[in-house]
């Protein structure tokens, strides 16, 4: 499953899941309660909390885990061990590309960074979702490693917003297939 | 604790002070539906239904940005102003201040963009005010930068002027926190969560405020002195350690409306208990630690400081899930509330915030962000707690306000029951355009979209039409009901909670 598509299914979830226990509550509003059902409810509410808090915390620590241990942004000042390196220079508004291709299978390491303003460098796949992206600073080299397995055009288009050339600024990047099509 | 009494003796204004919260409630409103106006523009403008010139769309965009994010910060000001007055003594000369440096900041601002053609965005993002290849003048971008370092000024006046008044009245901040009964100890149901909230929200946004400020600062000796270069990487921390913080404080303030008036609407007591002191500490921590999740994709932080933003950013669930919406929610069950506008508003205002912090803590993961950052999911989850959180938070506030002036009966008129669903219901088609725009990759902030961008581009749009047909009628009827004088009750302060249940 796409990555975009999991998430946005689980915020779908979520924010329905909000919106449910919320309209249950509304749909006892209401209803008002005598002393006697305030103090029960109280107390169910008390434990509820504790419920909510642990089920919350573990999802807290669970998460994290899973999320951290293999942290998507590689160590910047060690060597990276990349099939290919490729240097991305943003300006406004254009990329500098070198090379402008590699071989699918290869694990690449994009250098990027920028000569005037910040710059987004989003790599977006043939089928037009975003792959990967790091920042274009002026005066830093981001360092982005990337898994190419499948052939074809990619795009790189700037995501930080840099001035009136900002959605032109754009470039194919390729991906070529064993034979070097 | 907060009173049960709808419309209690001591909220009455005098003379002075009520005009003044006048001219902030209804600039706020005019300003809202103006800002929105320009959004809608923009969104028919991505779905190809509006040819908005790219530089026009891009200064409409600087302004809709700066103008809703200060507007929220103006009008929940109010709300924290006039909850707060009841139990310290606030000076009126620093919220008038606070008003006054807001239109000028506001006008330097207007200028900057409508005379100077600035378009570099609310952010700021050094080096990008004075490095605009010819966009706009090195000097528009120093004049939308002194609009902030008025409007910051102005917010910190009424800070300063917030502290003394609560450090006078509790001896320090700790106590006004009720940190003496974190561990232990009776709590005090007296001790008004107005004032737990507002001396949280004070020391978190007066340092970010500073930062701001720092960067501004620093940015506008570069623009008069381009040979001052900064360092790119320190001014984006400073920026959005202020950019996350000052919009996040709108939240906590506006929340103050909603522990003070939720009670009365519901009957119920909003019971002060040790959760919800750790939920406020915990809030004062994190939102402080929190602002790197700004800069996960700049690789050339170090890691350490991603991890914590990732972190700081699902700490920030809790106090919410656990606490102040989950206590509303108990607050609200089985009450016998009667429904009318300022409750249904405050109901609204808690699902907005739970509700939109869901998406925003996923973009909060660096592996998710890889994907989503700078897409329309940010738009999309900010907008969620704005939107439907914050603005709910501000309209309940102002239409209580309205049935104070309208003979101490809450205002539910067929008007306001009518406008209501539109507003949701537009306020949800149009944030799951931008969500669904985020899932398929469009970027955010983008004046020309390719075809394949346009399907939630449309969708957004058709919401963003209805929230501004409801806000509009909302805009008109507060302004209409603000504007009369205060009405005296029948039992001269006897409006009790019951009289509007």
């Amino acid at each position: 499953m796409i990555l975009q598509d999991m998430i946005g299914s689980i915020a779908l979830a979520g924010v329905s899941l909000v919106g449910l226990i919320f309209l249950v509550v509304i749909s006892q509003a209401g209803k008002p309660a005598d002393e006697a059902a305030r103090t029960r409810a109280a107390r169910a509410a008390g434990r509820l909390q504790g419920w909510v808090f642990a089920v919350l915390l573990l999802g807290f620590v669970g998460g994290s885990w899973a999320t951290l241990r293999n942290l998507p942004i590689p160590v910047q000042d060690v060597e990276l061990g990349a099939d290919h390196v490729v240097e991305v220079v943003g300006g406004m508004w254009y990329w500098m590309i070198s090379p402008d291709s590699v071989p699918a299978g290869s694990l690449v390491e994009f250098r990027v960074t920028s000569v005037d303003v910040n710059h987004g460098f989003a790599l977006y796949g043939p089928e037009g979702r975003i792959l990967a992206q790091t920042q274009a600073m002026p005066k830093y080299t981001n360092r982005l490693l990337v898994d190419l397995d499948t052939p074809g055009t990619y795009t790189v288009q700037c995501l930080e917003y840099c001035g009136i050339g900002h959605a032109p600024m754009k470039a194919s990047f390729q991906v070529t297939a064993a034979g070097g099509n | 604790m907060a009173s049960l009494v709808l419309y209690p003796d001591d909220e009455r204004l005098p003379r002075a002070a009520g005009i003044t919260l006048n001219f902030y409630l209804v600039t706020a409103l005019v300003l809202f539906l103006a800002m929105m106006a320009l959004g809608l523009g923009m969104r028919s403008s991505q779905a190809g239904w509006l040819g908005l010139p790219p530089d026009w769309f891009y200064r409409f965009l600087s302004l809709h940005g700066a103008g809703m994010v200060g507007t929220a910060s103006l009008v929940t000001t109010a709300i924290m102003w006039f909850f707060l007055r009841k139990y310290v003594q606030l000076h009126l000369w620093a919220f008038v201040a606070n008003y006054v440096l807001f239109i000028i900041g506001l006008w330097c601002i207007v200028l900057s963009v409508m005379a100077g053609s600035y378009a570099g965005l609310w952010t700021i993002l050094y080096p990008l005010p004075v490095h605009s290849q010819g966009m706009w003048s090195r000097e528009a971008g120093a004049i939308f930068m002194l609009g902030y370092l008025g409007i910051g000024m102005g917010q910190l006046l009424f800070y300063l002027d917030a502290a003394a008044g609560i450090i006078a009245r509790y001896g320090n901040f700790s106590r006004a926190l009720g940190l003496q009964w974190l561990f232990g100890g009776e709590i005090d149901q007296a001790h008004p969560k107005a004032v737990v909230a507002s001396t949280g929200v004070l020391i978190a946004n007066t340092l970010g405020l500073l930062a701001g400020t720092v960067a501004l600062v620093m940015s506008l000796a570069n623009a008069v002195y381009p040979s001052i270069e900064l360092d790119p990487l320190l001014i984006k921390n400073l920026i959005y350690w202020f950019g996350h913080m000052y919009p996040n404080a709108t939240i906590y303030m506006g929340c103050i409306a909603v522990y003070e008036l939720l009670p009365r609407y519901t009957g119920k007591p909003f019971v002060m208990g040790r959760p919800f002191l750790w939920a406020w500490l915990a809030t004062v921590l994190y939102v402080v630690l929190v602002f790197p999740h700004h800069l996960l994709m700049d690789f050339a932080q170090p890691r350490w400081l991603s991890v914590m933003g990732q972190l700081a950013s699902w700490v920030g669930g809790f106090p919410v899930f656990v606490v102040t919406a989950y206590g509303a929610l108990v607050n609200i069950h089985r009450s016998g509330i009667r429904w009318n506008m300022p409750a249904r508003l405050l109901v609204l205002s808690m699902f907005g915030w739970m509700a939109g912090i869901v998406p925003a803590i996923l973009d909060g993961t660096i592996a998710v962000n890889m994907v989503m950052h700078n897409t329309q999911w940010v738009p999309g989850h900010f907008h969620f707690y704005m939107l439907l959180g914050v603005l709910s938070m501000a309209l309940a506030f102002m239409f209580h306000l309205v049935g104070q002036r309208h003979g101490q009966v809450p205002p539910d008129s067929g008007g306001d029951r009518g406008s209501l669903p539109v507003y949701l219901l537009g306020g949800l088609v149009f944030l799951f355009g931008f969500l669904g725009g985020g899932r398929t990759s469009v970027p955010r902030r983008m004046a020309q979209h390719i075809d394949a961008w346009t399907l939630t581009d449309r969708i957004g749009s058709i919401g963003a039409m209805l929230v501004v047909l409801a806000m509009l009628y909302f805009v008109v009827r507060l302004v209409i009901g603000l504007l009369r004088p205060v009405a005296q009750a029948a039992g001269d302060g006897d409006g009790l909670a019951d009289a509007a249940r």
